[in-house]
């Protein structure tokens, strides 16, 4: 029966082994929503170079002050394609030009790393390298032949592809820096990493809330099953 | 006299509420053996209550309309107070419904609790998950995300591979040629009216079905058996409330814990309870690299696609599936042992249902990942396995030599 018990458990982990896949490696982001300096800082990257083709139409300036931003601030500060800091960051681009200058519509970046995940927007954010073959200049080790052109080129630079043979095909190996930005490849990582960690707090803003509300729900739980159990125990004592 | 007694004495005269009182609870006598496995039943009365509670103020704040339905649920997330709380709650407890419902079926495998006299409450219960099932399916195309269309247009799909009419089926389902707003509206009206209509019936008649008989136990024996002589009170029953009303609270408290543990701290619980695709807005001109169902449903998926397209038409694989849930029903009739529980059976059964159980998960373990040569063959050994358990049972079960059940619960 043993025996048998193992020779199913090894039956069922078999696909497990037989089905692992490889997939483009993604660098680690460094995430922290509780970190407010950094999602400031994030959100002001997002408003500067993601606002103008990408909406987040889910989102309100306003929800901004979560992040220890004074309505003011947003106003003088963030607020450039909205009047009231009580609407949600919509985009002036109509869909059908986006479609015709970007090959297809920026998606709204309100949940989108829920969809893509952390690490995917940090890697891709970084990945772009010049490829004279497409309209936009523009290509991407993690997303190829992306619509999308390397916004915020101007910082990190121009990169360039280091190429290797794997089985007579010519691959990207890495990305080299070929012309400097104005920022160090360093302090562009860091930026990317606040805006990711934007993008995280964006697509679910009541995150932290959840996460401490939560410990707060287990401890009265915990407390309570106390009290429950003991008095189980009362009415149950004379049952035999 | 007091007065409370007065007000209910005047209802009793004209309602029968005290005796319903006692039948139901405080002398509805349950056996007093019952185990962990004895918790699910309640938990599941538990998350069906909490569905329908969450549901109706969801809906407050919910567009059934493919225009507004993908951003009406952020809204629900970040704009109505307490909103993301509450759709949590419902997207987590549509989940553990299955996990809660999966186990309470598992218990009746064990201990027998559908054999006579207990199968019209097996028959009852098949119906639940079958209405669980189309409940869960509607309500995913609601947020109206990539998974949610395309895991609607799947199944949809599998009707339209039904002979002759199947085309015609698939359209009138969806009231559309494709997954649309029009469909939206339909699951929408099924999912929030008329399956929660038919969910508490069907769990009203499960439990009166339950009480008439009375419960099952661990030893699979009937307390009824052994009454005292004065009172007629089965001498191992003991009334449900207050021993087990104060031992389900335990039960309760335990099971919101780990509720909370995923709500609070991970509620896409990995991509299985809230997939990253649904994230993305349905786009109907866009297929998903891989469209997988919910994890409660995958088992069924995966006998689908184990079953091989015969004369270009899909139909085999959906009548294989379809077959998978009605064996179900016939299990009280198939089961030919003499005795119900587990504990009293011999090893055959034992290994059969362990196989049983291991297929079961190894279903729904290849059913979420992309179809490939090898997992197919795994699906169809699985598949063969999970039917030979159906198909052989009155052999297996007839032929196996039992040990003897007590006369008492042994606790």
């Amino acid at each position: 029966m043993k025996r048998l018990k193992n020779f199913l458990l090894l039956l069922a982990a078999a696909p497990i082994v037989a089905f692992a896949s490889t997939t483009v490696h993604l660098d680690r982001a460094p995430v922290n929503v509780a970190d407010q300096d950094s999602l400031q800082r994030g959100a002001r990257v997002f408003v500067n170079y993601c606002l103008s083709c990408h909406s987040a139409a889910s989102m309100r300036y306003s929800r901004l002050q979560d992040l220890g931003l004074t309505e003011e601030q947003i106003k003088d500060n963030l607020l450039f394609a909205a009047e009231k800091p009580g609407e949600t960051m919509k985009v002036g681009m109509s869909k059908a030009d986006a479609k015709a200058w970007f090959g297809a519509t920026p998606p709204d970046l309100s949940v989108i790393a829920r969809s893509r995940g952390a690490d995917w927007l940090y890697t891709y954010l970084r990945s772009f390298y010049r490829d004279d073959s497409r309209a936009t200049g523009w290509n991407n080790t993690v997303f190829d032949k992306v619509g999308m052109p390397h916004v915020m080129w101007d910082l990190q630079g121009e990169m360039a592809p280091v190429y290797k043979k794997v089985d007579g095909h010519e691959v990207v190996d890495r990305l080299e820096l070929v012309k400097p930005g104005s920022v160090t490849l360093a302090e562009y990582d860091a930026m990317v990493g606040d805006l990711v960690n934007y993008l995280v707090w964006m697509g679910e803003p009541d995150q932290l809330k959840r996460k401490q509300l939560g410990i707060i729900v287990l401890a009265f739980l915990a407390f309570f099953f106390v009290v429950a159990y003991y008095l189980k125990k009362e009415f149950w004592k004379d049952i035999h | 006299m007091s007065a409370l007694q007065k007000v209910m004495g005047w209802v009793d005269d004209r309602f029968p509420l005290t005796a319903t009182y006692k039948a139901h609870l405080s002398e509805y006598y349950a056996p007093k053996n019952f185990n962990f496995w004895y918790f699910f039943g309640s938990l599941a009365l538990l998350l069906l209550v909490l569905q329908i509670v969450t549901g109706i103020f969801l809906t407050m704040n919910y567009k059934p309309d493919a225009e507004l339905a993908f951003a009406s649920v952020e809204y629900i997330m970040r704009d109505v107070e307490w909103g993301w709380l509450i759709r949590y709650m419902h997207s987590t407890g549509a989940s553990l419904f299955f996990v809660v419902v999966y186990l309470h079926m598992f218990r009746g495998l064990m201990y027998g609790s559908y054999r006579k006299p207990r199968e019209l409450i097996w028959i009852f219960g098949v119906l639940i998950y079958l209405a669980l099932m189309a409940e869960a399916f509607l309500g995913y195309l609601l947020p109206w995300g990539q998974m949610s269309f395309w895991g609607a247009q799947v199944i949809v799909n599998l009707f339209a591979a039904v002979p002759f009419i199947g085309e015609d089926l698939s359209i009138w389902i969806r009231g559309d040629f494709v997954i649309s707003d029009a469909t939206l509206n339909r699951f929408f009206a099924f999912h929030v009216i008329a399956l929660p209509l038919v969910l508490l019936g069907l769990v009203v008649v499960h439990l009166v079905a339950l009480h008439e008989v009375g419960s099952n136990n661990p030893d699979g024996i009937e307390i009824k058996k052994h009454k005292d002589p004065v009172t007629h009170i089965p001498l191992d029953g003991i009334p449900f409330h207050p021993y087990y009303t104060v031992k389900d609270i335990v039960g309760v408290i335990v099971f919101l814990m780990v509720f909370s543990a995923i709500m609070f701290f991970g509620p896409e619980m990995g991509g299985y309870f809230l997939e990253a695709a649904n994230f993305i807005p349905a786009d109907p001109l866009k297929t998903p690299e891989h469209i997988a169902p919910l994890w409660y449903f995958t088992p069924f998926y995966a006998i689908l696609r184990a079953v091989p397209p015969m004369f270009g038409s899909q139909f085999p694989g959906v009548v294989a599936m379809g077959l998978s849930i009605v064996f179900l029903f016939f299990l009280p009739w198939l089961d030919r042992s003499k005795v119900k529980s587990i504990r009293y059976r011999g090893p055959i059964y034992k290994t059969m249902l362990a196989l049983f159980i291991v297929s079961f998960i190894g279903l729904g373990y290849l059913g979420l990942l992309p179809s490939t040569p090898v997992a197919t063959i795994f699906a169809q050994v699985f598949s063969v396995i999970y039917f030979l358990f159906f198909l052989l049972m009155p052999w297996y079960t007839s032929i196996e030599k039992t040990k003897p059940e007590p006369e008492r619960v042994t606790g």
